[in-house]
């Protein structure tokens, strides 16, 4: 990391505060992210997300605070930023009424990127989204995957230094974001910096480096595995043939931080696993739940976002 | 993921801020396809010139057919009738009814069962033919002006063809000269119609009123569109210019407005018989600057309101209520009172109906026209920068 300490940071953000009225979107938010990392942004619903890609691919001021790509300001220099800067927006952009190649066209000539260099550059990206078969049809007759994975490549005609996707995977089948996700590793390959939201955790645990973002505010940033280890206590699994029983079993019981839901099981995060496993079989056996199993597992980034931010927090 | 090798980064080629052809065509070229792909904005772009060209023309030159024309023959000799037959022979009067008084002419006109009343005297033949002469009373009912002013314009033709003829029958039958002074003074009026000359002078304004509206309709749509559809968000990420997005999306339109325009002023010219006595650069000029101002306008509009409904309804209420009564397309403006008289310097469509009409029926070149269409630059001048200073790239 020290190339990276010493170059200028792809993205700078700097005490960035942002409001809406009475809503504060964004609180006093820093980071930094280096060449060519995927750095993601998780949180719920009205966490900033959007308001901060926003403010980043210069399309939203912010009420205080700077934020620099590539070492130059964007609010001082919003348009030089723009030519090294690919935004995808949360709601679909392109046009609907155009063309898969009549979109690629249009944005490629926005960014003057030459005709020859259009064409190499679409037929790799179109192949490597697996669009090659679409070109000619109307962008608003594609499916959700597909309208994505076009926005990714109309991101792409030219070479972006930083790529902001806000929530491209959303409502995505998992081909499609398999896809999507091999587009962007390689990407990473050439030292593009991506930033991006994501509501998924299978997502966030791809990236370099997570913030969790809740009110406006950044609560935690660091890589998927070290927002793992400083976790609060430790986790166990619990299985049975009724999860939510379970659930409401262990509320308030001596040792439990917090318990979540997750599909057919019931992560159980408590203080001290070894020491608490024989009470918690007791309490459950008591209440004629003795069939469940409990095993310590690994938390995954979720349970590491309930656990800094209460259940109610979970995206 | 060895797939994914990619080319080198390309530095784009042009500095920040300038004007760039190339993203300004790109624009252009977007805003071509969705034209032709809405349905919507190809029926404002093809369709409503047409329409508004039938409606507005022959709105104008039909209704003042068949004026309900009712008959008072004090007299009811052979002559007197077929004077009032006269009337009705001519095309432009409808004879609803013959009446037996002066307070049935009164009863009738404020039924509305007739705009005018031909009130033939009781000695009309007798005047005839003991001096040559008789007086012939046509009253009108003046609540609309408009068909009114035509209207007498008709009776006095219809007037002066009866005369005429029987001043010849006069002549002959007293073996006096064919012509004496009041006839040369009425030759003139038989051939100087008013009703056709009222049209001569609509229909350019016709022109002028259309373009006003659907220039502004068209462009109203573009930016609120994007909007609308979300398409805002993105391409204000891009390098693009205020500029580039402002002369790129008026451009496509300035093309369908000069086809609109050439549409609507070869109708006038062919399809309603309008002379043209002017020369083709006065009017190609003129019309692209009007075109210019109008569109500019839709597009002001467009950046401010950020629905196509809207957008459209607020250009719809900006441009027709004052171009269709201050423009002077219908309405006379030297006949208006002065606050609004100075008023109607602001609607910029009372230039170009006054720059067509002289165009077409005086023949005007540039030099003589340098009024209005200084009238027009200087709004052109106005509005462009307002537009250009509209249109920032920013979500707020
Ligand atoms: N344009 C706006 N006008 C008013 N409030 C907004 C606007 N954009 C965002 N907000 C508010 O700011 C907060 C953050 O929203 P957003 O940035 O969209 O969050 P996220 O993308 O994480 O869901 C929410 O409470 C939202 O309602
Ligand atoms: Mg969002």
């Amino acid at each position: 990391m020290t190339a990276a300490a010493m170059a200028p940071a792809a993205v700078m953000v700097d005490r960035v505060s942002r409001r809406f009225g009475a809503v504060e979107a964004v609180r006093e938010v820093s980071f930094t992210v280096a060449p060519g990392e995927i750095f993601g942004l998780v949180g719920p619903d009205g966490a900033g997300k959007t308001t901060l890609m926003r403010i980043l691919a210069g399309v939203l001021s912010p009420d205080a605070g700077a934020v620099a790509l590539d070492g130059i300001d964007v609010r001082a220099a919003p348009e030089q930023t723009k030519l090294h800067l690919s935004y995808m927006p949360q709601r679909f952009g392109l046009y609907e009424d155009m063309t898969v190649a009549e979109n690629i066209f249009f944005y490629a000539t926005l960014f003057a990127v030459r005709a020859r260099e259009r064409r190499a550059r679409s037929a790799q990206l179109l192949a490597a989204a697996g669009l090659e078969a679409f070109s000619n049809r109307l962008a608003g007759q594609l499916s959700g995957g597909m309208k994505q994975k076009l926005g990714l490549v109309c991101a792409l005609i030219h070479t972006p230094r930083v790529l902001l996707l806000d929530e491209p995977t959303t409502g995505v089948d998992p081909v499609s974001r398999r896809d999507f996700w091999a587009i962007l590793y390689g990407l990473r390959e050439s030292g593009v910096t991506i930033l991006l939201s994501t509501a998924y955790m299978d997502e966030a645990e791809r990236c370099s480096r997570l913030a969790l973002l809740h009110q406006g505010r950044i609560r935690a940033l660091d890589t998927p595995a070290r927002l793992k280890q400083a976790m609060p206590g430790a986790l166990l699994a619990l299985t049975g043939p009724d999860p939510r029983a379970l659930r409401d079993a262990l509320a308030g019981a001596p040792g439990v931080l917090g318990l979540l839901l997750m599909g057919d099981r019931v992560h159980v995060r408590v203080d001290e696993p070894e020491g608490r496993m024989p009470a918690l079989h007791a309490r459950l056996a008591a209440r004629g739940l003795a069939a469940a199993t409990m095993a310590r597992i690994d938390p995954g980034i979720e349970d590491v976002f309930v656990a800094l931010l209460g259940s109610g927090a979970a995206p | 993921m060895s797939s994914c090798i990619w080319l080198p980064a390309t530095r784009p080629r042009r500095g920040r801020d300038a004007v760039s052809p190339g993203r300004l065509l790109a624009i252009a070229f977007k805003e071509i396809l969705q034209v032709w792909r809405d349905p919507r904005s190809l029926a404002i772009a093809l369709l409503m010139p047409l329409m508004q060209m039938v409606m507005l023309g022959y709105g104008v030159s039909l209704d003042i057919r068949h004026v309900p024309l009712c008959v008072f023959d004090q007299e009811n000799s052979q002559t007197s009738r077929a004077v009032a037959q006269r009337f009705v022979a001519a095309g432009w009067f409808a004879a609803s009814a013959r009446l037996g008084s002066d307070q049935a002419v009164h009863e009738a006109m404020d039924r509305a069962a007739c705009i005018g009343a031909a009130v033939i005297p009781a000695d009309f033949s007798r005047r005839l033919d003991s001096t040559g002469g008789s007086p012939l009373q046509i009253v009108f009912d003046a609540t609309d002006a408009n068909t009114t002013n035509i209207a007498i314009g008709y009776a006095q033709g219809v007037v002066a063809l009866i005369s005429n003829q029987l001043e010849a029958r006069w002549a002959a039958a007293h073996g006096g000269p064919a012509t004496r002074a009041g006839m040369v003074d009425l030759e003139p009026r038989v051939w100087f119609n008013e009703g056709l000359e009222s049209r001569y002078f609509i229909i350019p304004g016709v022109v002028a009123v259309i373009l006003a509206l659907v220039g502004a309709q068209l462009t109203s749509l573009t930016v609120s569109r994007e909007w609308e559809r979300g398409t805002m968000e993105q391409l204000i990420s891009t390098p693009v210019t205020p500029f580039e997005v402002m002369a790129g999306k008026l451009l496509p339109y300035f093309l369908i407005g000069i086809f609109d325009a050439a549409f609507c002023l070869l109708a006038a010219r062919f399809w309603f018989a309008v002379p043209f006595r002017g020369d083709f650069a006065t009017l190609l000029i003129t019309t692209a600057l009007f075109l210019i101002v109008v569109l500019a306008i839709g597009y002001l509009i467009s950046v401010r309101v950020r629905s196509q409904l809207g957008a459209s309804q607020v250009a719809l209420l900006v441009t027709m209520l004052p171009t269709t009564l201050l423009s002077g397309y219908t309405f006379p403006i030297d006949q208006m009172p002065a606050p609004i008289r100075a008023l109607s310097l602001m609607v910029y469509p009372r230039y170009f109906v006054t720059i067509l009409r002289a165009v077409f029926l005086k023949g005007s070149g540039l030099a003589g026209l340098i009024g209005p269409v200084l009238g027009l630059v200087a709004y052109a001048v106005v509005v462009l920068w307002l537009a250009g200073r509209a249109f920032h790239k920013r979500l707020d």
